[in-house]
């Protein structure tokens, strides 16, 4: 089996340049890839476009990329999490392309499974709509959306082997298997990192074949945006 | 006039035994609070889960276990996880049966606007655009009037839109409310002690009456 295995965060983002286009996997602070952004953090890197359903919080996640001026442009459905990043787009340091949290995961879905465009009822008739094609099937209208595709996808799993097959746990799961997919490399950082054969191949969530380097994170935080509990 | 929890109290009125629901955040969460413990329901959360338990107790809370408006959650009994792609296959594919969701407007053919103010932060649509576009069934639960006394309810949506043609039923602090095929607010139910003519004067889109409109029952 080929082994997928780099050593640390730092090693597994080394050759992230400038400029390109990342995916990171998570829905808000929920399975986000914590070590690889601290890994780009210390890179001297800027110009980023990334793709990711949340823009992180101030202090935590894509927010400190965003700090640090390292994101041109973010790619999302909803950034309201996030002063500072409101702060460079009304400023004009930062562009923001907002989608449909749907279209956005089916265009990611679609950039990993070849297909280079799809059609969708999300957004017709709304601004979301302009500039693109419309067509009608059996009475309904629908919107043409293309593919997405990244240089580097950052996603983050529960357990992992060293073949790179992935299991994710609860909610976690989230945007991480379609962007694993749509990745030219994909780099996965996974909480327990165990040899090829000891993962049941019948409960995989990605297949090893989307997966070019794999490490074992260290020290996740998993910050919790809103703590809610119940009285009793 | 209802509170908020009322409001919700009345849409969990609508939710039909065997139903898949998803709900909104802010008045639509609340409707969870009120579903008769007989019907047999499950919510969807568009993160990735069908199944939403009750908030966690202290010892339960589980950091990768949230739903849409990032609250930390239980699973009930069945449940089953899913990627984000796959939730809105399900949700784009029909297989919901009913959408709850606020909203700053409702034009009187159903449009709806809940998105977006020009001029001020624009935070994204995250998965509404998708949810108007497909649920067979929509209902909004939002007040009546904006917080400066303007009526919600409208001829035409003045805030950039979410969907088109999509809202079946509006409950409000005032009224009942449903879409009619041809354009039309048409009244079913007003709020206990509200006047069909209050209702009347805080409707701006056409507004449908037809014979006695019955107070609401809780």
């Amino acid at each position: 089996m080929i082994n997928k295995t780099v050593k640390d965060a730092r090693e597994a983002v080394k050759d992230i340049p400038s400029g390109a286009f990342l995916m990171m996997g998570g829905f808000g602070l929920c399975g986000i890839p914590e070590n690889c952004i601290s890994a780009l953090l210390e890179r001297d890197i800027k110009d980023l476009t990334i793709v990711s359903n949340n823009a992180g919080v101030d202090d935590f996640g894509i927010g400190l990329l965003l700090k640090k001026r390292m994101v041109k442009k973010m790619i999302s459905s909803y950034v309201g999490e996030n002063a500072e990043f409101e702060r460079q787009l009304l400023s004009g340091e930062l562009e923001v392309d907002l989608i449909p949290q749907g279209t956005l995961a089916e265009r990611v879905r679609a950039g990993g499974a070849g297909i280079p465009a799809f059609f969708t009822p999300a957004g017709v008739g709304t601004e979301v709509a302009e500039g693109k094609e419309t067509r009608e099937f059996d009475g309904k209208v629908y919107l043409m959306e293309r593919w997405l595709r990244s240089d580097f996808s950052l996603v983050k799993a529960w357990k992992g082997d060293t073949a790179g097959n992935l299991i994710f746990k609860g909610t976690a799961r989230n945007f991480n298997p379609m962007m694993a997919a749509a990745g030219k490399i994909t780099i996965a950082e996974v909480e327990e990192l165990v040899p090829a054969g000891e993962l049941d191949p019948n409960l995989i969530h990605t297949p090893g074949i989307y997966v070019q380097r794999i490490f074992q994170g260290e020290n996740y935080e998993k910050r919790i945006e809103q703590r809610t509990v119940s009285s009793n | 006039m209802l509170s908020k929890q009322q409001i919700a109290q009345r849409i969990a009125k609508e939710v039909k035994n065997g139903q898949y629901i998803n709900l909104g955040i802010g008045i639509p969460t609340l409707v969870a609070n009120y579903i008769p413990e007989d019907l047999e329901i499950v919510l969807q959360s568009e993160n990735g889960l069908l199944g939403i338990g009750p908030f966690p107790t202290e010892e339960e809370i589980d950091p990768d276990l949230i739903n849409a408006g990032k609250q930390t959650i239980t699973m009930v009994k069945g449940s089953a996880i899913f990627n984000s792609a796959e939730s809105f296959a399900m949700i784009r594919g029909g297989h919901v049966h009913l959408t709850i969701l606020g909203a700053m407007e409702v034009s009187e053919r159903g449009d709806i606007a809940n998105w977006k103010i020009p001029g001020k932060m624009v935070k994204g649509m995250g998965g509404a655009m998708d949810l108007v576009a497909s649920a067979e069934n929509i209902i909004v639960a939002m007040q009546h009037c904006s917080k400066s006394g303007d009526s919600k309810l409208l001829p035409e949506c003045t805030l950039p839109i979410t969907g088109i043609r999509c809202v079946k039923k509006i409950v409000t602090d005032l009224a009942v409310l449903e879409i009619h095929k041809e354009g039309g607010f048409i009244l079913k139910e007003r709020a206990p002690g509200v006047s069909v003519e209050e209702i009347t004067q805080k409707t701006a889109g056409k507004l449908i009456i037809e014979g006695e409109i019955p107070e609401m029952k809780f």
